[in-house]
């Protein structure tokens, strides 16, 4: 037991010694700020009041043209919204403008040309690119002053899509530019990434779901400051965790290269105290990672968590099962950059599957399914628990099934590593 | 103190370690002296049990390696050839972690690490990450690490690799001092200067096998009577003299080149001189120096492979 405890001090000691680990663990909490302070500005124009009209007659102008443009322009005239809606695609800002002043339709959405590409930077955009550089373009909407009801109907069901996108890409390009900057993936497979980000954010965007939003927030003006804190933090400190995690379990062949682990074997210490020794160091600083994610977004913006037992035991157990994923990436790399790859590739997955990026409720049953494999869906289920103002006997669910998870990992990935000729054997 | 019987380690077809059988007794200093891929190192892993022999078995002090691993590795030390530090921790860090994995603790452990780091001479340094050491106090360091728990039988696997003449000397005149105290050595090397110096006994390795096991003056008998000629030429061996021609001058009993330089083993070096001289000459190659080297473990080794320890 002392062994254990030994090796993961001292993994957790080179870990802080380690600056882009540092940078991660600390960095995470700033990220998450300034992804809050993005979350705005991306609509302009529009006046809201309610009622509930049908077939409103709107004009799209879509000079983007591009993956987000489009998607709008789908989910705008998909048949689920064709009660609700009749879209005209107009080629110019002119003619929707005249058409808003003739009263022909109840307003103009215009998405400007490069929409997509203010979202998602190109390869060569990835270094100099920083999430406050994005410029301002917005999406507009020219309203009818004369039709105010059918105008709040359109502009709630933009801002919703705005928001999703919104959601997914601060999240997305907060993970990534580290992961760019730290040169552990590069600008192309950054761009790569981007890409299909934005079109599972074009895709989450589902028009039925879009509808249910017109009809019960169409009118009012919801104020999403609330939602989006308690919808995107945990997204986040899942990820970083996810991140912490298969770092982390880099060590096991940073040991090996350097030597070290082969010095340990020959000490009175056992594999499985070694293997449990690094396991432990691992989760000790995926745990001392959330602790400070989730202490310093508590204590700077006031975020609300919900109840501080459930939180820790979230914390303890989501570690666990990060922990069990980063071992068995470990397990069965061979080399220390083959973790870091796998591992950030793995994270982002996980992201996308696990509902950290998208709202996983809109997915159709296959993809809910297979989200449960990530420690994310479990995760966000007892975060979003918790966020409601449930109590520790609430979430116990998804703590079950991430003890299970991680716990059955590290044995799967502890056997692989046992008879692993290349843990063992020199 | 530690028995080898029949230890044989293959990776795939290559027999790195070839049916190997030894002791080595308490309070010796035991040399393995071979040249690279001899299969030292391989060696020094089985016994530390490091690596599954393929076949064969050896005991320390009476514990089996296959059976009771873990006692045997409360009984040793090793220093690996490779340095096995961690780079971001200090000097003082490493010695605590890796004493406190061998079972040292407290007032205990730091009185040693306090002593072992004066004795490598790394006191002043003790508390710089090992990533700003320089190769040569690494390699102290590497050394302090594997012997800092006072173990009764200590594996050094060429612990002078790649450093200054100071450390060097420093490092074998620690090992003697360790071995004064009664510590067991199994010491590695490829430089014949080492294995004389400090060993009671010497085992030559050469493509996995023992080639020759004695004490020094019982390997030196084995050489004969045989002295080396080393000759330097004018143009660095261009032409080349051809080796087999000078290897069937009579009296000589083998030849080897070792960089730009050629070594001619031969009972009699007076009559054998001229002869080289003139086939030299023959064939265009002048002769800058000729040196005379008296019997040694080199000579040894030249004479059992018909190749210089390094080449
Ligand atoms: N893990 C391994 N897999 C395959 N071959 C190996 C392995 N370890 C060693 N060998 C081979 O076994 C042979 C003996 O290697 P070993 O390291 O024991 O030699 P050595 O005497 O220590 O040499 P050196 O003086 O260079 O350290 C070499 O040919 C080497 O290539
Ligand atoms: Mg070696």
């Amino acid at each position: 037991m002392r062994r254990i405890l030994l090796i993961a001090l001292k993994d957790l000691l080179l870990i802080l010694r380690d600056r882009s680990m540092v940078l991660m663990i600390l960095i995470g909490p700033f990220l998450l700020t300034f992804g809050m302070g993005l979350i705005s500005g991306r609509m302009g124009g529009g006046v809201s009041q309610s009622s509930g009209p049908r077939d409103i007659p709107v004009a799209i102008v879509n000079q983007d043209g591009q993956m987000l443009g489009n998607a709008l322009v789908n989910v705008l005239s998909s048949p689920e919204l064709a009660v609700l809606l009749e879209p005209v695609l107009v080629p110019d800002v002119e003619t929707a403008k005249q058409q808003v002043e003739a009263d022909q339709v109840a307003a103009a959405i215009i998405v400007p040309t490069g929409f997509t590409q203010s979202l998602i930077p190109l390869a060569k955009e990835w270094q100099a690119w920083s999430p406050s550089s994005s410029s301002n373009l917005a999406i507009q909407i020219y309203a009818n002053p004369g039709r105010p009801n059918s105008v709040a109907i359109i502009e709630s069901i933009v801002r919703e899509f705005l928001f999703r996108v919104e959601k997914g890409r601060v999240l997305g390009l907060t993970a990534i530019t580290p992961l760019v900057t730290a040169g552990a993936i590069q600008s192309t497979q950054a761009e790569e990434i981007g890409r299909a980000l934005g079109e599972s954010l074009a895709r989450a965007n589902d028009a039925k779901d879009l509808m249910q939003v017109a009809i019960t927030e169409g009118g009012l003006t919801p104020s999403h400051e609330v939602d989006v804190m308690s919808s995107l933090a945990p997204g986040m400190a899942l990820l970083f965790l996810m991140f912490t995690a298969t770092y982390g379990a880099r060590s096991l062949l940073v040991e090996r290269r350097q030597q070290t682990l082969q010095r340990l074997m020959m000490t009175p210490t056992s594999p499985i105290q070694i293997l449990l020794g690094k396991g432990f160091g691992v989760y000790l600083s995926g745990v001392l990672q959330q602790l400070v994610l989730i202490g310093t977004s508590t204590w700077l913006f006031s975020l609300n968590w919900g109840d501080a037992l459930g939180v820790i035991a979230l914390i303890l157990c989501a570690a666990l099962a990060a922990v069990g994923w980063g071992l068995l990436v470990a397990a069965w790399a061979r080399t220390p950059a083959q973790v870091a790859s796998a591992g950030s590739a793995l994270m982002l997955l996980f992201g996308l599957l696990g509902g950290s990026f998208v709202d996983l409720s809109s997915m159709p049953s296959p993809v809910y399914v297979l989200s449960r494999v990530t420690p994310n869906a479990w995760g966000l289920d007892g975060y979003a628990i918790l966020a409601g103002g449930g109590s520790l006997s609430q979430i116990g669910q998804p703590l079950l099934a991430l003890i299970l998870m991680g716990v059955s990992l590290i044995v799967f990935a502890g056997v692989i590593l046992m008879h692993s000729r290349h843990f063992t054997q020199a | 103190m530690i028995r080898v019987h029949n230890l044989t380690k293959r990776f795939g077809h290559l027999t790195a370690v070839d049916n190997l059988t030894f002791e080595v007794k308490e309070g010796e200093i035991f040399s393995l002296l071979g040249p690279n891929g001899a299969g030292k190192t391989t060696t020094i892993s089985i016994l530390a049990t490091l690596l599954l022999p393929t076949s064969g078995e050896a005991w320390i002090d009476g514990y089996s390696i296959l059976q009771r691993p873990l006692e045997v590795r409360r009984l040793i030390g090793v220093v690996p050839q490779e340095i096995a530090l961690y780079q971001d921790l200090s000097g003082y860090e490493n010695l605590w972690f890796w004493g406190q994995m061998y079972g040292l603790r407290g007032a205990e452990l730091r009185q040693r690490i306090r002593m072992t780091l004066e004795q490598v001479g790394l006191d002043e340094k003790a508390h710089h990450k090992v990533r700003t050491y320089s190769g040569g106090m690494k390699r102290r360091l590497n050394l302090a690490a594997g012997l800092l728990h006072h173990p009764r039988v200590l594996f050094l696997d060429e612990p002078t690799v790649g450093i200054d003449p100071q450390s060097r000397r420093a490092i074998l005149d620690f090992v003697k001092s360790l071995n004064r105290e009664g510590m067991t050595i199994l010491y590695t090397t490829h430089y014949m200067e080492e294995a004389q110096e400090l060993s009671h006994r010497v085992g030559i390795m050469d493509h996995g096998r023992l080639i020759a096991l004695g004490t020094q003056s019982a390997l030196l008998q084995q050489a004969g009577e045989h002295d080396t000629l080393v000759l330097s030429f004018e143009n660095d061996l261009k032409p080349q003299p051809p080796l087999e021609v000078l290897r069937h001058l009579s009296e000589v009993i083998n030849v080897s080149r070792e960089g730009d330089r050629i070594k001619v083993l031969t009972t009699a070096p007076e009559e054998v001189l001229p002869h080289l001289v003139t086939v030299c000459l023959e064939h265009g190659v002048r002769i800058r120096s000729v040196e005379v080297i008296e019997p040694n473990l080199e000579t040894v080794f030249l004479k059992l492979t018909g190749r210089a320890l390094r080449d």
